[in-house]
């Protein structure tokens, strides 16, 4: 057994292409992803059991959406802002993919400065990520003020099926506490990348494991699903 | 080709990365209460879900009694029978079994059966313990706060689950999902480490063919858990915001004791495919790890390798696949579109085929063997008899025509019991006498052990095959008291009074399974490292109980599958997998 530090490395490169390669990796010994290692390994493996959690989330969503004999409020007049004196539909949540989107670039390009070992911009770049969340974060909260002085309740609203507001909060909600625990991330990791720790291998206080700059493409996977997640909530959310 | 030599006698791959740096305990404290050895949690996993599973046994007890003797016992009224039956099924399925077999056994075998020094991320591990117990205390605690456990059945179908007329609406159902939440929360870090420690950590040699079908089975039922537990998670919360925030995700609207409720619009329906998308899965997650362990019981204790290795495991692949799309056959009564019905029960069929094939390969793996009739072995074999058995009776239910007038009876009750109760706990208490030793040092007495085996055989078919028969008469499930009804004779009663005292009396026999437990750690035979002539690596450990970090100083190197038993030509009846090839002579294995 052996704790794969980094990707790439090891004789597992330069194996046969295509499916062949894929099934001499699994039908070979010690590790069936080659050059993956066990964190990254772990963070795919999660996220595809979180994939399942907001599929059924909008599976069920749109399954009320569909059921439901009171008609559905219109969610381009909902969410539409009077800016300016014109009213703009769905501005607002233009304006946060938007963002969150932009976070996702800044993500790719910290990790790629991690990989180079630039400290300085690995953490400045991570810290630009975490805060293009936290924006998003606190339009997704003036967004609930809104909906909340406009009447719109869990169980109530004052334009139709009362399964939108439940939706709406539950789905947009369990989506922000994603993007918030990845803030928190990005600021954490962030630290240690400022602090070094990679570079001497320092140890992690709860782990006593060292840790290694993958670990800031791994919080990038992690940001990069939550915002692609976004994009179906999106897409089925909002536009539909 | 640019492969990595790679050959069945000589070439081992280099090792693909430098070997693990561990977490070493400094004091009492990290070393067996917040320890992050897979050992210690694993331990630690087995205790409470043997804890709490012997309530869900006294609930069971309680059930029993009212049956049998109905209007005797002025203690149990209707509310609580309903709130015993909840409680015991879910503890049983959820609380015991998963956590048993995936915290438990997978834990403690993972690492040792695939070479490795730990799981991969041992804090989260330990993490996944600790949660675990907060689940497990939150859902004791049920038992204290007013109004008590919920009465809604294990599968907590709405809309009754959440109304006034359910025992338990006011805490009991909120604690009770709250409760399912911090397990699947829990699970899931336990469970990405069991996935990732099998496909990334195995030592030098151990290809995934050459794992023991102990590890396939529960690597593949982790896998599955960490898909099928998204549903219930989600079903959870929605139930818990219908409950505490008066959405109506699950409720249509209703009148309730009297008045139109406040709820409107919801499809309990959507809650049934999302716990049945969740459920049946969990069925084979209580199952794909026993068919594992028993397959490496048969082959131990028959000293033969197992027949059809490769159809093993990939029945268990596919087992785990099929058992995505056959969850409504739980839903033939439920109301949902009829012609559903047909599909669901043509996959249902369907997945008999690869475990059937398990069923068959295992007897021929018995098939003029030299079987030995320890403790595993007998629980072994009386696993494979109750699992036809409750498998038999699956492909009744499995159609609709056929379910629909047994749907709701004790006809399911007998069929569930076999199938995922006896079967899986035949198992689990087998792979106890099997592993014990390794675990202390010490055997198990062994004719204790076969006493607690014919009693706990024979008593499980008393209590449950009589069952079959109460259900096809038309006995419902689920009933406080059957009362004065037509259809059901006296001979039923008597029945019933029978099946109650076999009950107690078995539940009782298990004392003496307790009572071996703690007499051997002290007093049982000093067993040595490998007391059953295993060849899987868990018996090759340097010490027993294997010591932090399981190897010394160097990992073992794998050369050969787990089943070389009695190879034409060696020197002992079984080769460990680790022993290198010596002379060309030896090489009676495959994969
Ligand atoms: C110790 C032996 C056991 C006895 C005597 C026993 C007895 C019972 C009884 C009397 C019921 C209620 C039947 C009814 O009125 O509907 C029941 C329900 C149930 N049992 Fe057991 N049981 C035992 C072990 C197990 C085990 C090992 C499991 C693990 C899968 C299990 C799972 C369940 C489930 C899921 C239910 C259904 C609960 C519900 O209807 O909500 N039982 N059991
Ligand atoms: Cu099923």
């Amino acid at each position: 057994m052996a704790e794969t530090i980094l990707t790439n490395t090891g004789p597992g490169a330069g194996r046969l292409p295509g499916w062949r390669g894929i099934a001499a990796d699994w039908a070979s010994d010690q590790r069936a992803f080659k050059n993956v290692s066990w964190g990254k390994a772990m963070m795919w493996i999660f996220l595809l059991s979180d994939t399942f959690i907001f599929s059924c989330f909008l599976l069920s969503y749109m399954t009320a959406r569909m059921s439901t004999t009171v008609p559905w409020p219109n969610p381009s007049e909902v969410f539409a802002l009077n800016l300016g004196g014109k009213h703009i539909p769905l501005i607002l949540i233009a304006i946060m993919t938007f963002v969150l989107i932009s976070s996702s670039g800044t993500m790719a390009m910290a990790v790629n400065f991690g990989y180079r070992r630039d400290r300085v911009r690995t953490a400045i770049l991570m810290l630009v990520t975490a805060a293009f969340g936290a924006t998003f974060v606190s339009m997704q909260a003036f967004e609930w003020t809104k909906l909340i002085m406009e009447g719109v309740r869990p169980w109530s609203n004052p334009w139709g099926a009362a399964q939108f507001g439940s939706s709406f909060f539950m789905i947009t909600g369990f989506h922000g506490t994603h993007v918030t625990i990845g803030v928190i991330f990005l600021i954490a990791i962030a630290r240690k990348v400022w602090r070094g720790d990679f570079d001497v291998g320092r140890r992690g206080f709860f782990t006593s494991r060292r840790g290694y700059y993958e670990i800031v493409e791994i919080t990038g996977l992690y940001w990069h699903f939550v915002d692609l997640v976004w994009v179906f909530i999106f897409a089925f959310f909002y536009l539909w | 080709m640019v492969d990595v030599p790679y050959d069945r006698i000589a070439g081992i791959p280099p090792a693909e990365a430098p070997d693990v740096e561990l977490y070493h305990p400094k004091s009492w404290l990290t070393r067996y209460v917040f320890s992050q050895d897979a050992k210690v949690i694993a331990i630690q996993y087995s205790l409470t879900a043997s804890a709490i599973g012997l309530v869900a046994l006294v609930l069971s007890w309680l059930m029993r009694l009212q049956l049998g003797f109905p209007g005797t016992f002025s203690f149990i009224d209707a509310n609580q029978y309903l709130q015993f039956i909840t409680m015991h099924g879910m503890i049983m399925v959820i609380y015991l079994l998963t956590a048993l077999f995936l915290g438990g056994f997978g834990n403690y075998l993972i690492p040792l059966m695939v070479g490795a020094r730990d799981m991969v991320f041992p804090y989260v591990n330990m993490l996944s313990y600790w949660i675990y117990l907060l689940a497990v205390l939150v859902l004791a605690s049920t038992f204290f706060v007013p109004g008590g456990p919920t009465g809604a059945g294990w599968t907590l179908y709405p809309p009754q689950a959440i109304l006034s007329g359910t025992p338990g609406q006011d805490w009991g159902i909120v604690l009770m999902l709250s409760s399912l939440i911090l397990f699947i929360i829990g699970f899931t870090m336990g469970g990405l480490n069991y996935v990732v420690t099998v496909l990334q950590a195995r030592t030098r040699g151990m290809t995934l063919m050459r794992l023991p079908l102990t590890v396939w089975g529960i690597f593949t039922a982790t896998v599955m858990a960490l898909l099928a537990f998204p549903a219930l998670f989600v079903g959870s919360v929605m139930m818990l915001l219908d409950r505490l925030l008066g959405t109506s995700f699950f409720m249509p609207s209703l009148v309730e004791m009297g008045q139109l409720s406040k709820y409107g619009g919801g499809s309990p329906l959507l809650f049934q495919h999302l716990f049945w998308f969740f459920g049946h899965p969990e069925v084979y997650i209580v199952a794909l790890p026993a068919f594992g362990i028993v397959s490496d019981l048969i082959s131990t204790h028959a000293r033969k390798n197992i027949f059809g290795y490769r159809m093993m495991v990939w029945a268990i692949v596919a087992i785990g696949a099929l058992s995505f799309v056959v969850w409504a056959h739980h839903m033939y009564v439920s109301g949902m579109y009829p012609y559903f019905g047909y599909f669901f029960a043509t996959t249902t069929l369907i997945i008999a085929i690869p475990t059937a094939l398990k069923v068959y390969n295992w007897v021929l793996t018995l098939w003029r063997g030299n079987i030995h009739l320890t403790p595993p072995m007998l629980f072994a074999l009386g696993f494979i008899v109750t699992f036809v058995n409750g498998g038999l009776t699956g492909l009744f239910l499995g159609n609709v025509v056929v379910d629909v007038p047994l749907s709701d009876t004790m006809f399911v009750v007998a069929h569930f019991h076999m199938v995922m109760g006896v079967a899986p706990i035949m198992v689990v208490l087998g792979a106890i006498y099997h592993w014990y030793p390794k675990v202390t040092g010490r055997m198990l007495n062994d004719v204790l052990g076969k006493f607690h085996f014919w009693v706990t055989f024979l008593g499980a078919y008393l209590i449950f095959f009589p069952m079959h028969y109460l259900g096809l008469l038309g006995v419902p499930r689920r009933y406080f008291e059957l009362g004065e009804a037509a259809f059901i004779p006296p001979s039923a009663h008597s029945l019933n009074e029978f099946i109650t005292v076999v009950a107690l009396t078995v539940g009782f026999a298990q004392m003496v399974f307790l009572f071996n437990l703690a007499w051997s750690l002290f007093e049982g035979a000093p067993s040595g490292g490998n007391p059953w002539r295993a060849t899987t690596l868990e018996w090759q450990t340097p010490e027993t109980p294997p010591g932090h970090g399981n190897w010394g100083k160097e990992l073992p190197i794998v050369y050969r599958w787990a089943y070389d038993y009695s190879v034409p030509g060696a020197a002992e009846d079984f080769i460990p997998q680790n022993q290198p090839p010596t002379t060309g002579a030896v090489q009676g294995a495959t994969p």
